[in-house]
């Protein structure tokens, strides 16, 4: 019995080393997250819209048949990123017409309104994600996380964490472009 | 000149430590005294010509000799002369050339200051330490050497990430880096020990102080990487549970519980192949954090440039080391015979409870932190697991861990008395409630947890005081008595009281801040008011400055409360055009009651062309320097037990068997 858990050390060591030679696979690239759902329709979801806040909830039905590509950006008020994102976000909406649905990630329905009065609200739609089930069909990792979903409803491209500074800013907006996301012209 | 003494002074260095690996442990086994006395003078050897290689590096940075690579990619004839210095270990060669100074700094502390430990366990000791010298010298030399030359030089160097330039981080490395190391030689004796097939109460007296020693140093250089991650990164926050925070956590960890097992193994000869596993895993981890920031696995705001080379040489380092070690445990512990029986309440038991959690939540942290390399392994998703997991799974056992702490001092030595130390500690917990209840009115509205918290920080910080009371019998017994109790009682309990006070007091930093901070972030023009916690600030404009590497933009901030001017605060943003990269430097104003915390950044808007608009990050965070207080109280109290004369007699005494002064658990 001694002698059975002096070797689990070992045995532990020897499985995590097995993962660590598999890590260094050269073609690896850890920083970069793919979603399993880019070129593949959206996933089935229906969320009521957050009490409180004027504009209708969101589904998977919203997606579909709309006149251009739509962004869905997953957002919290308890999430510090995302209170620099929406500012980004909102210069989006006002210039460029880009039509931008939120999903409101486990976050309580008074507290994503007052967050919403406060700073303004730019989503066209908004889906009151409480219990993070959409979360999941979404595949998210964390908040925030930003979709461009296509006319027919299938997933373009996904932005994980905030869009914030000129790098991410300038990712994005070449995101949006190829997909034909934006109205008018940047810089117009 | 001067950078090829440097590289043959490391080629000297790894012939010594060669040396070293063989010669003192044959030596030992034969009984040759000479053959084990060559350690001594390899040892020091092996300092010094690292030192030399060492002191070559800097001194090419010093004078900014572009001729050699690593100084042209890391250094700039501009930079103040302190991060030039410093720049001597802000690569990933010259910090692992640091790694091995301290390495062979340690070796050559155990050849010099070690007289009471036996001549063969001394032998075996310093091999051991040897192995790991040849091991990471060849790694510097053959895949990393610091001193390669450029031809043709650079006119001038491309910088040291503008981020690293700051004191706080030019200190970081060294203090981390003996903590990290310095568990070698703990490791080093836990092999020769499992060699020798003994281990007793003299070992962990031996072990005890260069544990207490690299603790102390770990502590220290953590604290100090959150304070700079709180004061430069501009976030306002002081941990974040990155990869790099991480490994260097662990071996924290598990290095605690090693050093309150050794006092186990030390005082009742119990705990014995459980010490020796602890001293392996803490260098183990060490090790891995070394893998993990230079090998490019796991994703990190701060990792070194990667090199997949780099990483399978260190892997391989990794499975000689751990790997050859742990098989020798597997192999040598289960006949080491422990012993010491004691009642499940006693000292031994509280001491056992203590080590179950920290090994719990060091494993709960290793778990997360290789999460997503497990699964990207197994499944091929890629995820990130964030402080959420932390959170929810680390603080609740630092909770349970912070309820025994308390008690764990009053408990004596193999059968305590129960009845009797509830009725010393009834009054302490009822005091722990009533301050609790007293913050809850005063201060409502946080997290249930976070009053959950601030009982149990309460509750540590007055049963230790308490503890401590009673051993010098304060109110008791007249002032003198008190008095001369208290300079009789040996420093390291006095040590051990600081460093759980400390805790407490670190405790109730991180809830203050993490429970009751208040943040605003709002985009600003000259004139904007923005009311926080109290204060009214008012942004009046920011104005363009010059640097000597870099060009800044300092906003101003007037801050008022209730009408009256506080204070004026300069948050700053930095671009170095050179590493072409930017800084954030908050403005904080500094009380122990909380810190009002400002820093400025580009707005996303579009007005940011005229230079007129910000964006102001503004927060107040309450209680937040008492992390770092804590911090200090703790590395303070490691300094006070290792300054207690016992731990330097060469041969242990037992424990008292009717003492009424009952021996610390620090």
């Amino acid at each position: 019995m001694k002698r059975l858990f002096a070797v689990v050390p070992l045995v532990v060591a020897v499985v995590l080393g097995g993962f660590f030679l598999w890590g260094l696979n050269p073609e690896r690239d850890p920083s970069e997250i793919p979603s399993v759902l880019i070129s593949q329709p959206a996933p089935e979801f229906d969320l009521p819209s957050v009490p409180g806040v004027d504009v209708p909830g969101l589904g998977r039905a919203d997606l579909t048949d709309t006149p251009g590509p739509v962004v869905i950006n997953v957002f919290a008020s308890w999430c510090v990123p995302c209170k620099a994102e929406h500012a980004v976000l909102t210069r989006f909406v006002e210039r460029y017409g880009l039509r931008l649905f939120g999903i409101n990630y486990k976050d309580e329905p008074k507290d994503a309104a007052t967050w919403l009065s406060d700073l303004g609200n730019p989503y066209a739609r908004i889906g009151s994600d409480r219990s993070g089930r959409a979360g999941i069909e979404w595949g998210i990792s964390g908040v925030p996380e930003t979709f461009i979903v296509g006319r027919d409803g299938t997933v373009l491209y996904r932005y994980v964490g905030p869009i914030v500074g000129e790098e991410a800013v300038a990712k994005f907006t070449t995101a949006l472009t190829q997909a034909g996301a934006l109205d008018r012209e940047l810089g117009s | 000149m001067i950078p090829e003494i440097g590289h043959f002074a490391l080629a000297l260095a790894l012939s010594l430590a060669v040396v070293q690996s063989v010669m003192p442990i044959l030596g030992a086994s034969r009984g040759n005294v000479r053959w084990m006395q060559s350690a001594r003078s390899s040892a020091i050897g092996q300092v010094f010509f690292v030192g030399v290689a060492f002191a070559a590096l800097m001194r090419s940075f010093v004078v900014s000799d572009f001729t050699v690579r690593n100084v042209a990619e890391n250094s700039h004839s501009l930079k103040p002369l302190l991060f030039k210095i410093a720049g001597t270990w802000g690569s990933h060669e010259g910090s692992l050339l640091l790694w091995v100074l301290i390495l062979t700094v340690f070796g050559a502390g155990v050849a010099v200051l070690g007289s009471n430990i036996p001549a063969a366990t001394k032998a075996r000791t310093l091999s051991v330490q040897a192995w790991i010298s040849v091991g990471f010298l060849s790694f510097l030399l053959f895949t990393s050497n610091p001193f390669d030359r450029v031809f043709p030089p650079p006119a001038d160097g491309s910088d040291l990430n503008p981020l690293l330039q700051d004191v706080g981080l030019a200190m970081h490395p060294p203090l981390l880096y003996f903590g990290y190391v310095g568990f070698s030689i703990v490791f080093s004796f836990a092999v020769a020990a499992l060699i020798e097939g003994r281990i007793d109460a003299a070992w962990a007296r031996w072990v005890r102080p260069w544990t207490l020693a690299a603790w102390m140093s770990l502590t220290a250089g953590i604290a100090l990487g959150s304070w700079w991650a709180y004061y430069e990164l501009g976030w306002g926050g002081w941990w974040f549970w990155d990869p790099v925070e991480n490994v260097s956590f662990m071996p924290w960890l598990l290095g605690t519980a090693l050093l309150h097992s050794a006092i186990v193994t030390e005082k009742r000869d119990a705990f014995k192949s459980w010490t020796i596993l602890l001293a392996i895993l803490t260098f183990s981890l060490s090790l891995l954090g070394t893998f993990i920031v230079r090998s490019g696995l796991l994703t990190s705001v701060h990792a070194f440039a990667v090199d997949p080379e780099r990483g399978i040489y260190i892997l391989g380092l990794l499975a000689l080391s751990i790997g050859g070690s742990l098989t020798l445990y597997a192999w040598r512990a289960p006949v080491m015979e422990g012993g010491g029986l004691f009642r499940p309440i006693s000292r031994e038991a509280g001491l056992l409870v203590n080590n179950l959690i920290l090994a719990a939540a060091t494993g709960t942290v290793l778990f997360g932190t290789l999460y997503p390399l497990l699964l990207e392994a197994l499944t091929g998703d890629k995820i990130s697991v964030g402080p959420p997991f932390f959170n929810a799974a680390f603080v609740p056992m630092m909770l349970v861990l912070g309820l025994f702490m308390g008690a764990g001092p009053f408990l004596s030595w193999k059968r305590a008395d129960l009845a009797g130390v509830l009725q010393r500690i009834r009054f302490v917990a009822g005091l722990a409630v009533l301050v609790t209840l007293a913050v809850w009115y005063l201060i409502s509205g946080g997290p249930f947890l976070a009053y959950v918290s601030i009982l149990i920080a309460v509750w540590l910080l007055l049963a230790t005081l308490r503890e401590w009371a009673l051993r010098i019998k304060f109110m008791e017994a007249p002032l003198s008595e008190t008095l001369r109790r208290a300079r009789n009682l040996p420093r390291a309990s006095h040590g051990m009281t600081l460093a759980h006070v400390g805790l407490a007091v670190a405790m109730i930093g991180m809830i203050g801040s993490s429970a009751w901070k208040s943040e605003e972030i709002v985009f600003v023009t000259p004139g904007t008011d923005v009311t926080i916690a109290g204060f009214d600030v008012t942004f009046t404009g920011a104005e363009r400055l010059r640097g000597p590497n870099y060009i800044a933009d300092r906003g101003r901030l007037e801050v008022r409360r209730d009408g009256e001017p506080v204070t004026t605060l300069y948050p700053e943003r930095r671009s170095y055009p050179v590493a072409q990269s930017t800084t954030t430097e908050s403005a904080i104003r500094s009380t122990l009651a909380g810190d009002l915390y400002a820093s400025i950044s580009e707005p996303a808007s579009e007005e940011a062309a005229s230079g007129e608009a910000w964006t102001l990050r503004i927060l107040y965070e309450p209680l937040v320097n008492f992390i770092w207080l804590g911090a200090l109280m703790l590395v303070a109290g490691g300094a006070l037990s290792l300054s207690d004369r016992r731990l330097r007699v060469g041969v242990p005494r037992r424990t008292r068997p009717h003492g009424d002064l009952r021996l610390p658990a620090e």
